[in-house]
């Protein structure tokens, strides 16, 4: 009987990422976009017009990717000038930040100084957060629940989705915030003991997404209270999640040339 | 698409119509417009057959006047029956079919919320979800008309819409006798956010394909598909069996994925942690190999109308293989480990039945279905253009509870890696066709598309208008038929099962509430 556990053990092998800022994605997975310089006025008025969510914006030519759903349509019509990456270290506190620029090639950075002294003084050992699906489509709230499983493991830096607000130090949005799921949020949030963290995960989160022109929805829950981090994705990957929490935390740093390193 | 008169009375008018493919569609003109007594008739006729069910029951909205269509599935003949009849647009009283045919409960209930037609004999006309554009937007979510019951014995749990675990919102209401509960009401509507008028506003093709994969984002694919072969069988779009076989590799990698992902989370729930880790990490290497496929985890961006920007290369055939024969080799290592604890049986076994009168009386479908013995399976009975599979049979459990439905998942995983290994093999080297988004739709049709996502019957439908553009989109996900079903399957049970009757089912809450 138990020799049989053992055995299944012995034949998943290690399962665990040693490291979660050092792997590398597959080439496809849909990350930071790379535009290049000189993308004509047709060609930048013609992916505007193509792109689902009015995540492009013009002059100069740009991505936002607190809007943007990441679905590379763009790179498909103008391959030579616009190219998904797999970069995943895309999370910032910055709204700006998400905005990618034409000619630019630079990670998606955190401000540090822009962090709430509070977070960093208090949770950089242990985060509980609360996660709230407001209206989101279920596969960002998989992709938060998988960045505690076996393979990511972010229990291990002492960052843990808990049941209770009570217990929790802050609030993991997901989902564009419909109206009917509106004051259950503010209730949530309310239960949370300060000082709290606010994390928009995902796209529809941040901006709406597909869904920003929709009646169904009232942001003005998001619009009223101060964001710590935009983890943009659609779904975001656990990963991105992940590293985006543990810089705001300070448990890594990261600089332009991309160096990271955990602070145990 | 012909019409059928085998059925009708040569000495009547015409009926119904009859789309004989999946996806189907027809001139909106052809539908034929019953008055609401023949009507009640026609509907009583078909679905005096057990193997009839109503796919869609629904109004739109015209000038001055509302047309409600209904859409039934032959699963035997493999035919879609369309009929209508019209009511004024002010608020009418007809007669209730939810007294004969309960599986149209639902239906109706949406159809009041939206247009305040009463249906008197209905036996709860309840709200549904709560929609943006509801007929009496007084009725709020924090004042649904629950059930209850006095008694000095009984008291009353609420749970929601909040939940402990990180899973979408709901709120159920369950009337509890010390342990057991007597009954169980769910409230959604949580999650609305106006998807449907969405389809409609939105003008460009690929919009709507991406709105497709939010309907639900952990049926991506089934959902898309459906919204595809809309769009493509109003576009007359041909395309190759190559893509055709992709698109079907895809949806059984996505089944595969949550059946795995589910039988973790039944561990979960009662306390296997073993099982837990071990059917995550499988689940990983499912959608990881989806992720290397197209760059996205949960397939997102792979279903577009009229091709596809990822093709099958030889070498993810072999990663493909590879991972599937490995996935399923361990996934049965493990999943018959689980099911020989006796303390997880004792847990699945015998809880949260649902039995096959019950499931064939309220309409259940898909793999909620197939466990409780009522063989309805959208690959099966209406494979049409969408599913080329000749030998496909569902696999049927009959005991209708939680062991069902996981043992259900683990016989899936095994039919579905074996349909991908075979499909795999039918891949041929044809030219894959890219993306349109330039598709002009055929103008005054009706279309209807059917896909069995994971989870069951997934039916989107839509009307184009004079100009080819859509005036009404319909999107029905399997669970707006099955969270009846969890409610039923937890009556007589210990309150601390509804966690794993609930795990049992998954049902998808932004499916329902749209």
């Amino acid at each position: 009987m138990f020799l049989d556990e053992v055995k299944i053990f012995f034949r998943h092998g290690r399962q665990f990422v040693p490291d979660v800022t050092k792997v590398e994605l597959t080439p496809l997975f849909r990350g930071r976009p790379a535009i290049s310089k000189g993308i004509t006025v047709e060609d930048a008025a013609h992916a505007a017009a193509l792109c689902p969510v009015r995540a492009i914006l013009l002059s100069p030519f740009r991505i936002d990717l607190g809007v943007c759903v990441f679905c590379k349509e763009c790179q498909f019509a103008f391959p030579e000038k616009i190219r998904f990456t797999n970069d995943y270290k895309i999370a910032t506190n910055v709204r700006e930040n998400l905005v990618i620029t034409e000619g630019e090639d630079n990670p998606v950075l955190l401000d540090p100084e822009k962090v709430r002294k509070e977070i960093r003084s208090i949770f950089k050992h242990a985060l509980k957060l609360r996660q709230v699906s407001a209206a989101g489509d279920n596969s960002a709230e998989m992709e938060l629940n998988a960045a505690g499983n076996v393979n990511f493991d972010m229990g291990r830096y002492g960052i843990e989705f808990v049941a209770s607000p009570r217990h929790a130090d802050g609030v993991v949005i997901t989902g564009p915030v419909s109206q009917n799921m509106s004051a259950a949020l503010q209730i949530c949030y309310d239960a949370i003991p300060d000082p709290k963290v606010v994390i928009l995960a995902g796209t529809d989160a941040i901006s709406g997404g597909i869904f920003q022109d929709s009646p169904a929805l009232n942001r003005e829950f998001i619009k009223a209270y101060h964001v710590d981090l935009f983890v943009p994705g659609n779904p975001p990957h656990p990963l991105t999640f992940i590293n985006g929490v543990l810089e705001m935390i300070g448990r890594i740093k990261r600089n332009k040339t991309r160096h990271c390193k955990i602070d145990d | 698409m012909k019409s059928s008169r085998d059925f009708q009375n040569k000495n009547m008018e015409k009926r119904f119509t009859t789309i004989t493919t999946n996806p189907g569609k027809v001139k909106l003109a052809d539908i034929p417009l019953l008055d609401y007594s023949i009507f009640q008739s026609v509907v009583d006729e078909f679905l005096a057959v057990p193997s009839n069910h109503c796919l869609a029951y629904y109004a739109v909205p015209f000038q001055d006047y509302l047309k409600f269509i209904v859409c039934i599935g032959c699963d035997e003949t493999h035919v879609i029956q369309v009929f209508s009849h019209h009511q004024p647009k002010t608020p009418t009283e007809i007669e209730s079919l939810t007294q004969r045919h309960f599986p149209l409960h639902i239906f109706e209930r949406e159809i009041h919320e939206l247009y305040g037609i009463e249906f008197p004999g209905h036996p709860w006309l309840k709200p549904v979800r709560f929609p943006h554009d509801r007929f009496v937007v007084a009725d709020d979510m924090d004042h649904y008309p629950f059930y209850s019951i006095d008694g000095e014995e009984l008291h009353e749990v609420g749970v929601g819409p909040i939940h402990a675990g990180i899973i979408e919102p709901g709120y159920f209401r369950f009337i509890c006798n010390g342990e057991k509960v007597l009954h169980l009401e769910i409230q959604l509507g949580y999650q609305h956010r106006g998807v449907e008028r969405l389809f409609v506003e939105k003008p460009h093709l690929l919009q709507k394909a991406v709105l497709a994969e939010s309907i639900c984002g952990d049926t991506t694919i089934g959902h898309s598909l459906a919204y595809t072969g809309l769009t493509e069988v109003l576009g007359d779009i041909n395309f190759s069996k190559r893509l055709l076989l992709e698109r079907n590799i895809a949806l059984e990698l996505e089944r595969i994925a949550l059946h795995i992902g589910d039988t973790a989370a039944l561990c979960t729930d009662i306390a296997y942690q073993f099982g837990q880790v071990v059917n995550e990490a499988l689940r990983t290497i499912v959608i990881n190999t989806m992720q290397t496929w197209c760059g996205n985890r949960f397939g997102k961006g792979l279903i577009r109308p009229g091709g596809s920007h990822y093709r099958l290369s030889p070498e993810l055939c072999y990663t493909l293989t590879n991972n599937m024969k490995e996935v399923l080799e361990r996934y049965l290592q493990v999943a018959d480990r689980i099911f020989a604890m006796p303390s997880v049986l004792s847990r699945f076994e015998g809880t949260g039945r649902v039995t096959s009168k019950q499931a064939a009386l309220i309409g259940v479908v898909g793999m909620a279905a197939r466990s409780s013995g009522v063989r309805r399976d959208i690959r099966w009975s209406h494979p049409g253009s969408g599913f080329d599979q000749p030998e496909f049979s569902p696999l049927i459990f009959h005991k209708g509870d939680v062991w069902a439905r996981a043992m259900l998942r683990k016989a899936e995983v095994g039919q579905s890696v074996a349909m991908i290994l075979s499909m795999l093999g039918q891949l041929t080297g044809e030219e894959q066709t890219i993306p349109s988004f330039d598709i002009a739709l055929q103008p005054d049709s009706f279309a209807i598309s059917l896909t069995e996502g994971w989870r069951g019957e997934i039916c989107h439908s839509a009307i184009t208008n004079e100009n080819g553009e859509i005036m009404h989109y319909k999107v029905k996900d399997p669970s707006f038929h099955n969270w009846m079903a969890l409610a039923l399957a937890v009556r007589d049970q210990e309150i601390s099962d509804f966690p794993v009757c609930n795990k049992s089912f998954n049902l998808s809450y932004c499916g329902n509430d749209l």
